[in-house]
């Protein structure tokens, strides 16, 4: 029951802010529908940790486990402190004549069908509907990329709806695939599709089909998880658009797709029973993680190095779920959530300081500890989390995919250490004077609501530190799910 | 007996298919894409609609129903009334070179149908032979895609790719289930919709269709 909940509120939200979402207290509702998706969650959560996985409606329409419940709390939960950062940021941009009613109607309605949409893409046990929501997760943020009407967001709108796009295509081509190997043995119809029906008979499903429909698979849906070298719409789509749309394209969207190519890849396992599917992915995961820690290098523009950080990351998920086995893939959902949540308080502190120094080039940021402490040091000890220094959560999960890679695949360890070192280098090489820099701009006399950056940080600090025995539980058994 | 007279007129009506796909590559108006996109997508209504009738699969008179409805009406007609609006209807795109770009699209297709074999040679349907011409539309719309700088173009082959999946779908396995199709096409329309949205905003901040402007956001 709670499903319906879950799936229903953020799109009833949708329609009803599409309707009224021009009014005064619209960012008010936005949060509103947000927490009660969370509360939502957290109820479906409870169940399924009380009575263990559960299909429900119809023929079996919704299937949640212990992998994509914790998905979905994690969505809830990054899109409510969004919305609740959102409200003052939002409001700014307005004063700054950036945005108009208008705009801020369209915003809201779209931010609620985007959240919806990916708790769909998440709890559903259909691979075609699995493809659908993604797209219609994708049609639901284009125009938010393009919210400000410049030029450059429309490029960055255009490019985001064109690739992905292609890219999609070729995951519906993969999808076809599967339900042509899956209609042999199931029968043609509805059902055939069903991830748990399709879970049940992976065995027999005609394996060179499979094989052919995996990598159709992976490119369609990797392009949205912004592997490389299909990631070339994700940096322009996070710097060109609003930074609460960075945040949630960051944190959430990318973590969906990645979802998709798991789910596919549990079935294509049993079906192959080789590591075809894994080795691809961690060769995706590994070119990701080494070309965005160079290309991080020369970045003059903080969302778009920020954006390039998510890709590497991403990169390192793909690549501790490639590996597989029960601490590689513990490590990949540690690192799943780590990062949403570094990510999304990284791109909340870059926001507002962006927004103080009127521009995204980092040379034009500088001494933010001294205009304003709170954004400072909120953007410093995220980077510091992003980067994997010890205390945080990152951290753990970092080291644990690293030293799982020298136990298992030692001739990938050299690429991601010289990674993340480069990559360290060059995010704290930049970070480090926008933070302490020397500056002429008086303090801001206002303080900026950073609450939902530091509650981020807490908990991925607390998650470095002790990951409770129920928390470490569940991350095995949704590790066990993906054939750990 | 009749069953072999409907394959002849669905493999003709492929072949058409296939036909129109080149016949697009080499369009440089958008309004004579705009005819050959509706053609294709009547050919494929037509072809989806005569297997469901040869095979007796209910469900693919919906689909062929929504294609129709979709790709043959509601698009065309949206495209058309938008390059009026848009008044580029006398837009001629110069293209580099159409004979090269025929010549990747043979190869494309070859290679399409070296792929397809071991697919088609699994599949117990009565088109499973289309199945190769099915991937040379997909990648004939991509090539489509690829060569064009104007935005409405870049749609119709995205579009015209959709074609080529959904005939692939049907050729293979007889159709996806009809929620995903139905799906899909919702998914078609918002897709429109929002083609529809940004293409009045690209007019309005670059004062041109074509995407050449939109070269600011590049690497290097």
């Amino acid at each position: 029951m709670e499903i319906y909940w879950v799936l229903g509120i953020p799109l009833t939200g949708g329609l009803f802010l599409a309707l009224w979402g021009s009014r005064r207290n619209a960012p008010e509702i936005n949060a509103l529908f947000s927490f009660l998706t969370l509360i939502a969650a957290a109820v479906l959560t409870a169940r399924i940790i009380d009575q263990g996985p559960m299909v429900v409606g119809g023929e079996g329409w919704f299937f949640i486990d212990s992998f994509n419940v914790f998905l979905v709390t994690l969505t809830a939960f990054v899109s409510l402190t969004t919305a609740l950062f959102s409200r003052p940021y939002m409001r700014i941009e307005k004063e700054h004549g950036r945005l108009n009613d208008k705009r801020l109607r369209l915003y809201h309605s779209s931010y609620q069908v985007f959240i919806g949409m990916m708790v769909l893409a998440l709890t559903t046990n259909n691979m075609g509907i699995l493809w659908v929501s993604m797209e219609g997760a994708t049609l639901a943020t284009v125009l938010l990329v393009s919210l400000y009407r410049t030029p450059a967001s429309l490029e960055a709108a255009w490019k985001y709806f064109i690739l992905c796009g292609v890219g999609i295509a070729q995951a519906l081509f993969g999808t076809i695939l599967l339900y042509f190997a899956a209609e042999k043995v199931l029968g043609s119809g509805g059902t055939a599709l069903l991830w748990t029906h399709l879970n049940g008979v992976k065995e027999q499903l005609e394996p060179t089909v499979l094989q052919l429909a995996f990598v159709f698979l992976l490119v369609g849906y990797g392009t949205k998880v912004g592997l490389a070298p299909l990631h070339n719409w994700l940096p322009d789509a996070h710097a060109e658009g609003p930074t609460p749309v960075s945040a949630v394209l960051s944190g959430l969207l990318l973590n969906v797709a990645l979802y998709a190519v798991m789910r596919s890849k549990v079935l294509v396992d049993g079906a192959l029973g080789n590591d075809m599917a894994g080795n691809l992915m961690m060769g995706f995961g590994l070119l990701s993680v080494v070309v965005a820690a160079f290309l991080i290098k020369r970045q003059t523009d903080v969302k778009r190095m920020f954006a390039y950080s998510s890709i590497e990351h991403m990169g390192l998920i793909t690549f501790a779920f490639g590996m597989g086995g029960p601490v590689a893939s513990f490590a990949g959902l540690l690192h799943m959530t780590m990062h949403s949540l570094t990510k999304s308080a990284i791109f909340f502190a870059v926001g507002h300081a962006t927004q103080k120094a009127g521009t995204q080039v980092m040379d034009g940021i500088r001494g933010l500890i001294k205009t304003n402490p709170t954004i400072g040091w909120g953007l410093m000890l995220g980077t510091v989390a992003i980067l994997g220094v010890p205390p945080f959560g990152v951290f753990a999960s970092e080291f644990l995919i690293i030293t799982t890679a020298m136990h298992e695949h030692p001739w990938a360890t050299p690429f991601l250490l010289l990674a993340l070192g480069v990559a360290f280098a060059a995010i704290f090489g930049k970070v480090q004077p926008m933070v302490f820099g020397e500056t002429e701009l008086p303090r801001l006399p206002h303080m900026p609501a950073l609450a939902p950056v530091f509650v981020h940080l807490g908990l991925v600090l607390m998650l470095g530190l002790f990951i409770p025995p129920y928390l470490a539980m569940w991350y095995r058994q949704a590790a066990a799910l993906l054939g750990g | 007996m009749s069953l072999t007279y409907h394959l002849q007129v669905i493999n003709l009506l492929a072949a058409l298919l296939l036909l129109i796909s080149f016949a697009m590559l080499s369009q440089r108006r958008i309004v004579g894409l705009i005819t050959l996109f509706a053609w294709q997508g009547a050919a494929l209504s037509t072809s989806t609609a005569l297997v469901a009738w040869s095979t007796n699969q209910h469900h693919l008179y919906y689909s062929a129903g929504l294609t129709l409805a979709l790709k043959v009406i509601a698009m065309p007609w949206f495209f058309y009334r938008l390059v009026k609006k848009l008044d580029v209807d006398h837009d001629v795109e110069p293209m580099i070179n159409i004979p090269t770009t025929m010549l990747i699209g043979i190869v494309l297709v070859i290679f399409a149908f070296n792929l397809a074999l071991p697919i088609s040679q699994m599949s117990g349907t009565v088109m499973r032979s289309t199945l190769g011409i099915a991937m040379a539309c997909v990648l004939l719309a991509f090539l489509m895609m690829i060569t064009r700088s104007k935005a409405i173009p870049q749609v119709i082959g995205f579009m015209a790719m959709e074609n080529g999946l959904f005939f692939a779908a049907t050729s293979a396995t007889y159709g996806m289930p009809l929620v995903v199709e139905m799906g899909v096409a919702l998914d078609v329309m918002v897709a429109l919709f929002v083609l529809g949205i940004m293409s009045f905003q690209i007019r309005e901040s670059f004062d041109s269709m074509d995407l050449k402007h939109m070269e600011k956001l590049k690497e290097l």
